[in-house]
C-alpha cells in the first residue's frame, strides 16, 4: 500500500508546515494552510517545557496550555483534520512526556485512531527507542527520525534504523527559529544523508522566506517552515489564516517550482 | 582502582546505557547526543587516570577546605533524647558541607566537571542555577581556571537572590536572565539547554545536580561521593562502626547520593532522604516529585516527576530554593523503588522549626535545604535506641536565606 508520505514526496520537493496545536483557530489554520499548498502537516503537541524550541514556538506552547489544549484536544484536531482532508499527511510533533503519560502504547493507538501518519519526538534518540519506537511501528505510525549537523557517519545508520516515512534534517545546531545554516552546509549535508537513506529528507529549522525555501528545495526532498507560521498565528489571531494562506502559497510556489 | 562490586550490590549502575533499572537514560536532541556520548568517553578515561583524581583530590584539599568535619552535635542529641520515649535518642552526627569553600557541597561536584571540561578542550562553561548556590560554585571554579562562564537563572530566582547575582557577576560570570515558563530553576535548566544545543562545539555544560542526561548522574554522584567516602572514615575513626542511619534533603539530590551511595552495600546503614512538602502534600504547592509525582521524561532523564495527567509539568514549591524543583536525579528514583533508601515529606513550617533549632542549640545557620533533613530528628529520634548513630548531611550554610526566613518568620530587617 502506498503511504500518504509516499504520495505527498513522489510529486517532487514537498512543503512541510508545522503550527501549535490549540494556538489560535487549529481547524482553520490547518486549513489555511492546505489551500496554500502545504504537502505534509506537522502539528505541534504543546508541552510546559520545549526545550529544543527558540522563542516563538516556545510562546506558540504557552499560549496553548494557558488556552487549556489537552491531549485529548489534540487528537480531536487530528482526526477532524483526517476527516477534511484524507490525503495530505499529518505528523504530530512534540516532547516525550506528553507523547508516553498514558503509556506508549495508548499515545501510538490515539495516533493509528486519528488517522496520524507519523510523530517525531524531539527527545526520544535511537538509543531510548524502546520507549516509543516499537509501540508506534506495531501500528504502523512512522517514527520520524532527527539527523543534525553533529550526527557523524557512525551514528547515522542508528538514526535510520527504525525510522520511516521521512528524514527530518536539523540544518542548525541550535533551537527552531533562530538562525539558517548556510546553503553549501546544507548541500553537503542532504547529499550525505540521501546517499546512506531509502526515504525523503526534509530540511528545516530557521526556514522563513520563499527564496531559502527554494534553495534548499533544489537539493532536498522537502523544506520544513515552522517559527514564520507560528508568528503569523500570534501576530493575527482569528484572522490567521489569511495570512497562513498567503504565506504558504509562496512558500509552496517556490518549493514546486525549485528545480 | 576500586574492587569489583558484588552482583547484589546497589552501587553498580547505571548500566552501560545510563539506567537506573527504568529511570535515568539519554533523552536528549539528536543534536547533543554525540556530545552527551563523548563526555562519557572522556569520563571513562579520566575514571581511570590516577592523575585526574591526583589533582582532583588536590584541590579538595586546598581550594575547598576537605574534609569536612563529621562533627558530634551534643546538644540536638540531648534535646531529643529528651523528648524521646526512655532508652531512645541516637547521638547525633552533622557531616559539616557547609564549611566547604563556597558554602556548600556544590563545589565538590563543580571541581569535577571543570577537570573534565578541561580534559575534552573545552573553553567555554555554562550552568543552570536556581537560588544561586550552584552557580556561585560554578563562577568560582570557571575564575579559578580562567574560563568565561555564563549563569541560567529564572527572573524571579535572580529578583529573590540578589546577593548570590552579585557573588557571582563579582566572580566574573555573566548571569542570563530567564523570562520563559516559571522563571525559576527548571526554566534555567530548559535555557541552558537551550544555549548549550546552539554551542556544544566549544561549551561544556556543568549540570549541578546528579540529574540531567547519562552520564551526569553518574558522574555528578561519583564527585559528591566524597561526602560518603569521609563520613565513612570519619566514623570508623571516631566511633569504631558505620553509622545506623543517614539523613538528607534532596532536591535533584546530589548532597543526598553523595553521602549516601559509599553505604549503599552496607544492610546495617538505614537512610532517609527528605523531599520538599512546601505547604503540604495534600495542597499543590510542594516539591515531593517522589511522593506527590510519577515516572515521566524531563531534562535528558526518565525519574519521577510533577507532572498531570497529560504529562504536562507541573510547577514546585517550597521555602527552599534549592530543592524548589518538579523532579529528582533517577537513582534517587530506584532507590526509592527498589526500597533502599526511604523517602519522607517535610513542609516549609516544619523546616524553619529544625532551621532555628539548630542555629540556638549548635551555633550553626544551616541552609533551608540541609534544615529539611534536620526536620526528620524528632521522629526518627523517637524511634532510634540512644546507642544508635545517626549522621544529618548539613549540605550548605544558611547565610543565603536569612531574607526568606525573616520573612516567614514575620520579621523586618
Amino acid at each position: 500500500m502506498t503511504t500518504r508520505f509516499e504520495t505527498a514526496f513522489a510529486k517532487g520537493p514537498a512543503l512541510v508546515c508545522f503550527i501549535t496545536g490549540g494556538d489560535g483557530n487549529t481547524a482553520a489554520n490547518l486549513d489555511a494552510l492546505v489551500e496554500g499548498g502545504a504537502d505534509v502537516i506537522e502539528l505541534g503537541m504543546p508541552f510546559t517545557d520545549p526545550m529544543a524550541d527558540g522563542p516563538a514556538i516556545q510562546e506558540a506552547n504557552i499560549r496553548s496550555l494557558d488556552a487549556g489544549t489537552r491531549t485529548a484536544d489534540v487528537f480531536r484536531i487530528a482526526s477532524e483534520f483526517r476527516a477534511r482532508h484524507s490525503q495530505v499527511p499529518l505528523v504530530l510533533m512534540g516532547y516525550a512526556n506528553p507523547m508516553i503519560a498514558r503509556g506508549a502504547d495508548w499515545f501510538a493507538g490515539e495516533c493509528a485512531k486519528a488517522g496520524v501518519d507519523g510523530v517525531i519526538c524531539v527527545d526520544i534518540p535511537p538509543e531510548e527507542d524502546a520507549e516509543l519506537g516499537p509501540a508506534l511501528r506495531d501500528k504502523s505510525v512512522s517514527l520520524i527520525r532527527l539527523a543534525t549537523p553533529t550526527t557523524d557517519a557512525a551514528r547515522l545508520p542508528a538514526v535510520l534504523e527504525g525510522s520511516s516515512g521521512f528524514l527530518y534534517y536539523v540544518s542548525v545546531a541550535g533551537v527552531t527559529g533562530m538562525q539558517q545554516a548556510a546553503q553549501g552546509s546544507i548541500e553537503d549535508a542532504v547529499a550525505k544523508l540521501k546517499a546512506a537513506s531509502t526515504i525523503p529528507v526534509a530540511v528545516g529549522f530557521g526556514v522563513r522566506t520563499p527564496e531559502q525555501a527554494s534553495a534548499i528545495a533544489r537539493v532536498a526532498d522537502g523544506v520544513v517552515v515552522g517559527s514564520a507560521l507560528v508568528d503569523l498565528v500570534k501576530q493575527h489571531g482569528t484572522d490567521a489564516p489569511a495570512h497562513l494562506r498567503a504565506l504558504t502559497a509562496s512558500l509552496a510556489e517556490a518549493v514546486h517550482t525549485a528545480r | 582502582m576500586t574492587a569489583p562490586t558484588p552482583v547484589n550490590s546497589f552501587r553498580s549502575l547505571p548500566d552501560e546505557t545510563g539506567h537506573f533499572g527504568q529511570f535515568g537514560g539519554r533523552y536528549v536532541a539528536e543534536t547533543l547526543m554525540p556530545l552527551i556520548l563523548d563526555l562519557e568517553k572522556e569520563y571513562r578515561k579520566a575514571q581511570q587516570d590516577p592523575a585526574f583524581w591526583a589533582e582532583f583530590d588536590a584541590l579538595m584539599k586546598d581550594f575547598v577546605g576537605r574534609p569536612s568535619p563529621l562533627y558530634y552535635a551534643p546538644r540536638m542529641t540531648e534535646h531529643f533524647r529528651g523528648l524521646a520515649p526512655a532508652g531512645k535518642g541516637p547521638k547525633i552526627y552533622f557531616k559539616r558541607e557547609e564549611l566547604n569553600h563556597t558554602g556548600a557541597h556544590k563545589i565538590n561536584n563543580c571541581i569535577g566537571q571543570i577537570l573534565l571540561a578541561i580534559r575534552m578542550g573545552k573553553k567555554k562553561i555554562i550552568a543552570e542555577t536556581g537560588a544561586g548556590q550552584h552557580g556561585v560554585a560554578t563562577a568560582t571554579v570557571a575564575a579559578r581556571f580562567g574560563l568565561p562562564c555564563k549563569i541560567f537563572m529564572g527572573a524571579k530566582d535572580i529578583e529573590r537572590q540578589k546577593p548570590n547575582v552579585f557573588r557571582m557577576k563579582l566572580l566574573g560570570a555573566e548571569v542570563v536572565s530567564c523570562e520563559s515558563g516559571s522563571q525559576s530553576l527548571k526554566d534555567s535548566m530548559n535555557d541552558a539547554l537551550r544555549y548549550w544545543v546552539a554551542n556544544v562545539h566549544d561549551t561544556f555544560y556543568i549540570i549541578g545536580t546528579a540529574a540531567g542526561p547519562h552520564p551526569y548522574p553518574e558522574l555528578v554522584r561519583d564527585f559528591q561521593s566524597i561526602i560518603g567516602k569521609e563520613a565513612r572514615e570519619q566514623m570508623l575513626e571516631k566511633e569504631g562502626r558505620l553509622p545506623d542511619m543517614l539523613v538528607a534533603a534532596v532536591g535533584g539530590g546530589s548532597n543526598a547520593i553523595g553521602l549516601f551511595h559509599p553505604f549503599l552495600d552496607d544492610p546495617e546503614v538505614a537512610m532517609t532522604g527528605i523531599e520538599a512538602a512546601g505547604h503540604g502534600i495534600e495542597t499543590d504547592k510542594h516539591a515531593a516529585s517522589l511522593t506527590g509525582g510519577k515516572p515521566g521524561i524531563l531534562h535528558g532523564n526518565k525519574t519521577y516527576l510533577l507532572q498531570d495527567e497529560d504529562g504536562q509539568i507541573t510547577e514546585a514549591h517550597s521555602i527552599s530554593a534549592g530543592l524548589d524543583y518538579p523532579g529528582l536525579g533517577p537513582e534517587h528514583s530506584w532507590l526509592h523503588e527498589s526500597g533502599r533508601v526511604n523517602y519522607v515529606p517535610i513542609t516549609d513550617t516544619q523546616a524553619l522549626e529544625a532551621f532555628q533549632l539548630c542555629c540556638e542549640l549548635e551555633g550553626i545557620i544551616p541552609a533551608l535545604e540541609s534544615a529539611h533533613a534536620l526536620a526528620a530528628l524528632p521522629q526518627l529520634t523517637a524511634e532510634m535506641d540512644e546507642d544508635k548513630l545517626l549522621v544529618v548531611n548539613v549540605s550548605g550554610r544558611g547565610d543565603k536565606d536569612i531574607f526568606t526566613v525573616a520573612e516567614a518568620l514575620g520579621v523586618e530587617l
